[in-house]
């Protein structure tokens, strides 16, 4: 197997090439810089650095004052804390007035895995993509997160960016360039019966169980949506219009995230095909590994695979 | 100009601020009277007196900044741009009307002179931070104020952003603290303990000073102490009256967001306007 690297370590990298070139990047960390990989810029760049501790809200805000002041913060934390701890000031300072400050949600979704619920944010996707002016991305693997780095810092707004601490390979060609805004086939298949519309770390995912639907002559397009806001409407629909089945898989409740934005885009078009949204129910995460987590929610590619055959067949799907 | 000459021009421009404040208000209509009464003092003192600021250019990058984290009480900072003529005088009236970019709290996007989005209390002292950083790395030394409701040191955000400026020695930051005592229901004692509020703030690694916040050759004397050199960030606690300059207002909880009558509107104005024409007979 190709070798496995986590969003996170890309974007630490990415951060301290893009800081290189871009001095007015500042970073702002709240006590977890090793965790988020900002400790390479850290140590490259202290005076362009700042550890908050533990107080994100105080973060976010003070990231907002300087972006009004003209340099472009990079703010991180755990997914979970980042969004939910500071969504007043997220939404007060930062989305209202639209200044450019960069939210990176680290360690994010069930993959977070073994300290439990408390950690694993499964809402941070739906949190952001309701707030106007907010884009909100979710890259699949090392390459698109390393160009998600620099392609943000152009974006003029207000930025989410999701990332995970779960090595995935890579899955993205190397001659693919991130926009912000763009989803991307990346699995065609000729009369494909099946839509998969993926993003994060459920790419991957959603690629391997295309191969074991393909085994069972189910023929799947895969997309990679990493820009979960603004949705590209006209790319979803291009892949959803000549389908039997749509299928969107996130980790990530399926309420407000991907599932929501597709479901949303596709009900506002004649003849859509049906919709199947797979993630976490509505419901809480726990401690576990991450791949047992996937697994019991259905989120690994046996579970995908035979959920699309289950609705392709007509039966209710019967996730967890 | 004479010291006593500086003075009575300001107390005069807080009297005409006061009355531009009641006046783009109106009868009839709830708003935030008290708050924006009791900041007019300090207000005239930072853009009258104090403040590196050029209303012909209101984006100049080197200018002092003012930052309103008591959002509510933007009306004081309205009447103040448009004292100045960054916005105009008849435009105070499309206050909080539909279509006016003068909303009822501050939004920067939509109103030139404002420089931050605020409005939830307790967040404004960070982002005041986040501007003295930014100055310090891109080697701007303007200064920093931000202004802030004694109610609104009840949001735990502004004690972390207290620790953050005394971490970082950020000297070229004053905070200023409206003290008027009172909150949007009543008393700020009833629900939490305030006191003793100037040694809190020492204890956060604060320069501080207590003044009358209607005694505007204190507040000015009290400004020129805060921007002294120092490494220290400085807090003003200004004693305050809420609803200062209208006696009916004065103390008074019920008018924190509150709607006059037209005969209470009449009188308030009437007030404020015997306030100014006796300090223009003063000299």
């Amino acid at each position: 197997m190709a070798e496995r690297i986590e969003t996170r370590f890309a974007y630490g990298e990415a951060l301290l090439e893009l800081g290189r070139q871009r001095p007015e990047i500042v970073v702002l960390d709240a006590d977890l810089y090793k965790s988020t990989r900002t400790v390479l810029f850290r140590d490259a760049f202290p005076d362009r650095f700042i550890d908050i501790g533990i107080s994100e809200a105080d973060m976010v805000s003070t990231a907002a004052g300087m972006a009004a002041t003209g340099l472009i913060p990079y703010c991180n934390s755990f997914a979970v804390f980042i969004t939910g701890l500071c969504y007043v000031p997220i939404r007060t300072q930062i989305a209202y007035p639209g200044l450019g400050v960069k939210l990176i949600g680290s360690s994010a979704g069930l993959t977070q895995g073994p300290d439990g619920a408390s950690h694993q944010s499964l809402e941070d996707l739906a949190l952001m993509r309701v707030l106007p002016n907010m884009a909100v991305i979710s890259p699949a693997d090392d390459l698109e997160t390393r160009q998600a780095t620099f392609a943000i810092a152009d974006w003029p707004g207000p930025v989410y960016m999701r990332l995970g601490r779960y090595p995935v390979p890579r899955v993205l060609d190397a001659s693919y360039r991130f926009q912000v805004g763009k989803a991307a086939t990346v699995r065609e298949e000729a009369g494909a019966e099946v839509v998969l519309f993926a993003t994060g770390h459920m790419v991957w995912k959603a690629l391997e169980a295309a191969e074991i639907l393909a085994r069972d002559h189910i023929a799947a397009r895969v997309v990679n949506v990493s820009t979960v806001k603004p949705l590209d409407e006209a790319a979803v629909w291009q892949a959803a219009a000549d389908v039997a089945l749509a299928v969107t898989v996130e980790e990530h409740s399926i309420i407000g995230g991907l599932g929501s934005a597709v479901a949303e885009c596709l009900s506002s078009r004649q003849g859509a095909p049906p919709l199947l949204r797979l993630g976490v129910r509505d419901r809480f995460g726990e401690s576990g590994l991450a791949d047992e987590l996937l697994e019991k929610h259905g989120l690994q590619p046996d579970g995908i695979s035979s959920s699309v055959r289950q609705r392709l067949a007509g039966r209710e799907v019967n996730q967890p | 100009m004479s010291d006593t000459q500086l003075y009575r021009r300001l107390e005069r421009l807080a009297a005409e601020m006061r009355w531009h404040i009641v006046r783009m208000m109106g009868p009839g209509k709830a708003h935030h009277f008290g708050g924006s009464l009791s900041a007019a003092d300090v207000v005239t003192a930072l853009y009258f007196y104090k403040m590196r600021y050029d209303p012909a250019n209101p984006r100049w990058p080197a200018r002092d900044r003012f930052l309103l984290s008591k959002g509510h009480a933007v009306p004081a900072q309205y009447a103040a741009l448009a004292m100045l003529g960054v916005l105009a005088l008849d435009e105070l009236p499309t206050l909080k009307c539909l279509g006016s970019r003068l909303q009822g709290h501050p939004a920067m996007h939509l109103t030139p002179g404002l420089e931050g989005c605020t409005g939830a209390l307790g967040e404004g002292l960070s982002y005041a931070n986040g501007m003295a950083l930014a100055g310090r790395i891109l080697g701007q030394p303007f200064r920093v104020y931000c202004l802030l409701g004694d109610g609104e040191l009840q949001e735990g955000q502004v004690w972390e952003a207290a620790m953050t400026a005394s971490r970082h020695r950020l000297g070229t930051l004053t905070a200023i603290v409206d003290r008027n005592r009172l909150k949007a229901m009543d008393e700020t004692d009833r629900s939490k303990l305030m006191d003793p509020l100037p040694e809190r703030w020492a204890s956060f690694g604060w320069a501080v000073r207590e003044v009358d916040g209607h005694d505007i050759a204190a507040i000015c004397q009290a400004l020129d102490w805060a921007t002294s050199p120092r490494e220290q960030p400085s807090v003003i606690i200004a004693n305050t009256v809420k609803g200062k300059g209208v006696s009916f207002l004065e103390g008074n909880p019920n008018f924190h967001n509150g709607i006059m009558t037209e005969e209470q509107y009449r009188a308030a104005l009437a007030e404020l306007a015997a306030r100014r024409a006796e300090l223009e007979e003063g000299g």
